[in-house]
């Protein structure tokens, strides 16, 4: 293992000059720190593995371009600072959006729904609506008058009174008995109204 | 003797990355060429 003892500098002076085997000798001899360092901010395998691969890339390029680096024995805490500027970079980048994972126990679905109302829930609620209409025929004009006009158009008992040109307690008696007979109906006829 | 319960850790405790990831970067080293000419850096990466 003469390799491992060769100093850092002479290993990234010999991967300038062109030595390939330089670079996975300072990979291999840092990897584990530097990769340790990454997991430490992010917490993730895979994401650091992403930035490992980011971190060594860059490096890769400083070094061929022989423009930025000055070589001062101090090769680790080079690529640790390239490694922290760009998970700060991305950081920064992402911090308006929140990313979450979906795992077994947590699903993103649990919190998310689609509140539209699904085919099936609009054929219910299309079939409950006619069938309701169906039975408010079957009411004696003056029932179906007061129950239209209170909840279909949203008349006070006091209005329905005057265009009705009833007293009020007629018109209320009215709603009752409507309310009554279409109970009745529903009941005789066996129907289900609730979706 | 008392048997471990315990769960098995799933993640090796020692941190490296993977070998892929390794293989990536050396293979990348290898096909990079960055060449200057005047102010300018032309990349070319062999495949």
């Amino acid at each position: 293992m003469a390799k491992s003892q060769t100093p850092d500098a002479v290993l990234v002076q010999m991967y300038i000059s062109g030595n390939e085997d330089a670079l996975a000798t300072l990979i291999n001899r840092y990897q584990s720190r530097i990769f340790g360092f990454i997991y430490s901010k992010v917490n993730d395998r895979d994401i650091a593995d992403d930035y490992f691969q980011e971190t060594f890339i860059r490096v890769i390029r400083t070094l061929k371009t022989k423009e930025y680096y000055n070589e001062k024995g101090k090769f680790l805490p080079w690529v640790m600072r390239i490694a922290n500027n760009l998970i700060v970079d991305d950081f920064r980048k992402n911090k308006n959006i929140k990313m979450m994972r979906d795992t077994e126990e947590y699903s993103i679905f649990s919190f998310i729904k689609d509140v539209t109302p699904s085919v099936e829930s609009n054929l219910i609620s299309s079939q409950i609506s006619f069938d309701l209409h169906k039975i408010i025929d079957e009411l004696p004009l003056d029932q179906q008058e007061v129950l239209k006009m209170r909840f279909f158009q949203d008349m006070s008992f006091k209005e329905i009174a005057e265009a009705t040109n009833v007293s009020m307690n007629t018109s209320l008696g009215r709603m009752r008995y409507a309310i009554n007979n279409m109970r009745k109906i529903i009941e005789k006829n066996n129907i289900y109204l609730s979706a | 003797m008392a048997k471990l319960y315990s769960k098995k850790k799933l993640a090796s405790t020692k941190m490296l990355p993977k070998k892929e990831t390794i293989q990536f970067i050396l293979n990348y080293s290898k096909a990079l060429r960055i060449v200057k000419i005047g102010n300018m850096n032309f990349e070319t990466i062999a495949n």
